[in-house]
């Protein structure tokens, strides 16, 4: 009974199936593109976008043919999606790259001291030269409050979900916090809108409803707090629970102990969460389109007049008429993609060397 | 349980006056009784000790709880700060129904079935069907398009990546998502443009049979070109909270399903999908309600002709946030109401979607820590 399944004597037991060498993956892909461009050229259907589709196509069959010829339909079935896992990543970094080029190719006409430190007072549709030194100091002012007003409330929130909240209460809070990351931006510029702007603001302003860069960082607030509290939690979660213990046996009240021992053990997490969420604030357009109004001069004050911000500033050049505008509209991107990056790369980077041993 | 920060009450240890806080000696009372906070033996217990939580440890050392401390007062303010999610959620929908129905009011024509936007003449006229059907469009060609390819990044960072090259593109799909979304309406209004008019010509070359590709122009800033700039918006949302759910896959199913000698794609198809769905699922509906509330990028890039129409590659299309981003401008009184009552048609969506796909994902407690 054993020696059946035994090879004979001498016979190398074989325990690799047939498989296709690399080379012939390199062949099917040569044949596969050139009978897609004979297809795409010779027909005259198409130019070189299509050869390089049908040719993906058709490498895909052919890979499936070839090696269900040799290997059998399992492997075939296995290489073709592992090819089609591989064509989607390529085709996902394709936008990417045009997005980064363009940015920095047409960005980098105008990174000059002008665009810097100049505002779009007084500019023309014929005037090459104008900036965004307003829109900087829109953008920094207008997501400096929001970050005032958020981070204590996000962070005792989140304490609260954590250390305090038991039961239903508590579980309802934390559900509204995860759909409330989902409020599109445009909603929370409209409440603001309709909450600040047309029925509070009226009463300090004479009736006439204010448009003010304070009402962009009410909305900006509305879609940070969400996200600092979200972070902020997953934070608190993960500081050990004996330091905690630790603190109570020494006698030091609930409170101290959160004060003293919780938050300076997450703080390297919960920064990096408030960076992000400030990053995030920062791209935002829409509330501040809503309720800042947007301005071409120069407006320090956040609670009184109109304030444009760099986001804001990007939309308004892009719909703008004049020559020079899409050059302006592409550096004011290119300085917000700038800040934005900077922030997230500054907040992860900051995430990964700090991390709480679990 | 963390709520009793109780001393030391061992009865040997404990002498009087431990410190002056205390109402009476440590161990003045036995630790014994633990019914209903009660220490044991003795009879009259002052009210306040019984709020302590059991009497395990003898609650006679602790510190007499006031009436108003440091620490209720911290825990109010937390309170108040966690209920403060709450209290926005109820004023949104307040405000915006507050300055929606007077609007509404005032409307001509029927709300729910008008298909044009004219409100700020007299009588207005306006009605959100053919924005709905925009928004709606533009979020399913985004989704068609960015569903697959976002799954495949996944599996490829997740099952197929090398390590190291894996977290590194994880990291630049992060940064993606981070990217503001003016940035990707200028790119799709200057330069994704051309392709993508190139791409409708052609279709309509040799398609212009299918309805969706019919018409005679002209094409590019359609509701293709607002769908495809979407697809590339939702795609890092999608991506990382599906990584995240693959990479969780237990390795004694994916062992399980590799020993029984099964190929690659069988164990993904047996073992990490099937694991994978409901957060799937759940990244898919979060990429939906990005998609339906997205509102510069389509400011930018569609046409702006308010009609419901199968044809998505001739210039035209509008959607409920990008009318209001773009109609805000030039709107009265009146117009204003009016777009306050489509953001809150958009609201309400908005947040049925989003509260299936956080019902669905906190049905999977095994990754509601770690997704986003």
């Amino acid at each position: 009974m054993t020696t059946t399944a035994l090879p004979a004597p001498g016979q190398a037991p074989k325990l690799h199936t047939k498989k296709l060498p690399t080379v012939a993956f390199f062949g099917v892909a040569v044949v596969a593109l050139g009978l897609g461009a004979a297809l795409s050229y010779g027909t005259g259907i198409g130019g070189w976008v299509l050869a390089l589709v049908l040719g993906l196509v058709l490498y895909l069959v052919g890979v499936f043919i070839a090696v269900n010829a040799v290997e059998g339909r399992r492997s075939a079935r296995n290489r073709t999606w592992s090819a089609l896992i591989h064509s989607a990543f390529v085709l996902a970094v394709l936008p990417l790259i045009s997005v980064v080029w363009t940015l920095v190719s047409k960005g980098a006409d105008r990174l000059d001291g002008d665009f810097f430190g100049s505002s779009m007072n007084n500019i023309g549709a014929r005037d090459p030269n104008g900036g965004a030194y307003h829109a900087i100091i829109g953008t920094l002012e207008q997501v400096g409050i929001a970050a005032l007003i958020t981070i204590p409330l996000g962070v005792l929130g989140a304490i609260y979900i954590v250390e305090y909240g038991r039961g239903r209460f508590t579980f309802l809070i934390r559900f509204f916090v995860d759909v409330m990351t989902g409020i599109p931006s445009i909603v929370a510029g409209l409440f603001v809108l309709a909450f600040w702007v047309l029925i509070v603001s009226p009463w300090f302003n004479d009736g006439a409803p204010a448009f003010s860069g304070f009402a962009a960082a009410l909305a900006l607030s509305v879609l940070m707090l969400p996200t600092i509290v979200r972070s902020t939690e997953e934070m608190l979660r993960l500081v050990p629970a004996p330091l905690r213990e630790g603190s109570y046996a020494l006698g030091v009240p609930k409170w101290k102990t959160i004060l003293k021992i919780v938050i300076p053990t997450a703080l390297p997490g919960i920064v990096t969460g408030i960076m992000l969420s400030i990053a995030r604030a920062a791209g935002e357009t829409a509330p501040v389109l809503l309720v800042a109004g947007g301005s071409a001069a120069i407006n320090f004050n956040p609670f009184d007049a109109q304030q444009g911000s760099l986001s804001l500033f990007v939309f308004q050049q892009a719909g703008d008429a004049s020559r020079f505008a899409p050059a302006r509209a592409w550096t004011a991107a290119l300085t917000l993609v700038a800040l934005v990056l900077i922030l997230t790369i500054a907040a992860k980077l900051l995430a990964r060397r700090n991390r709480i041993p679990r | 349980m963390a709520d009793r920060h109780s001393r030391s009450a061992d009865v040997s240890t404990g002498g009087p006056g431990v410190t002056s806080s205390h109402a009476r000696p440590a161990g003045a009372t036995a630790s014994t009784g633990v019914l209903d906070g009660q220490p044991g033996g003795n009879a009259p217990v002052p009210p306040d000790f019984r709020t302590n939580g059991g009497g395990l440890g003898g609650g006679g050392a602790l510190p007499r709880r006031k009436g108003f401390g440091a620490e209720s007062m911290f825990r109010g303010l937390t309170l108040a700060a966690g209920t403060m999610v709450l209290v926005i959620i109820v004023a949104i929908t307040v405000f915006l129904i507050a300055k929606a129905v007077p609007a509404l009011r005032a409307d001509d024509a029927n709300f729910l079935t008008e298909t044009d936007w004219f409100a700020n003449e007299s009588p207005p006229r306006f009605g959100i069907a053919a924005l709905a059907y925009g928004t709606v469009i533009s979020a399913v060609i985004a989704l068609a398009v960015a569903v697959p390819i976002a799954l495949g990044i996944a599996l490829y960072l997740s099952h197929y990546a090398h390590q190291r090259i894996a977290t590194a593109l994880g990291f630049m799909i992060d940064l993606l998502a981070a990217v503001p979304s003016v940035v990707f309406g200028l790119w799709g209004l200057i330069v994704f443009v051309e392709p993508v008019r190139d791409f409708s010509v052609w279709l309509n070359k040799y398609f212009s049979w299918i309805p969706l590709f019919g018409g005679d122009g002209p094409f590019g800033r359609s509701l293709m070109l607002g769908g495809l700039v979407l697809a590339i918006m939702v795609l890092p949302i999608i991506t990382s909270l599906s990584r995240e759910v693959f990479m969780q896959t237990p390795t004694a199913n994916e062992e399980a399903a590799l020993a029984l000698g099964s190929t690659k794609w069988e164990m993904i198809r047996t073992a990490v999908l099937p694991y994978g769905r409901p957060g799937v699922i759940a990244s898919v509906m979060l990429g939906l309600g990005r998609a339906l509330g997205e509102t510069i990028a389509l400011a930018m890039t569609l046409g702006f002709i308010n009609e419901i129409s199968p044809n998505i590659i001739k210039n035209g299309g509008n959607t409920i946030a990008a009318n209001i981003a773009n109609g805000f401008g030039e709107a009265g009184e009146l117009g204003r109401g009016a777009l306050i009552a489509s953001g809150l048609v958009l609201f309400t969506i908005t947040l049925i979607v989003n509260m299936i796909a956080r019902a669905i994902i906190y049905r999977r407690r095994e990754f509601t820590e770690s997704a986003a």
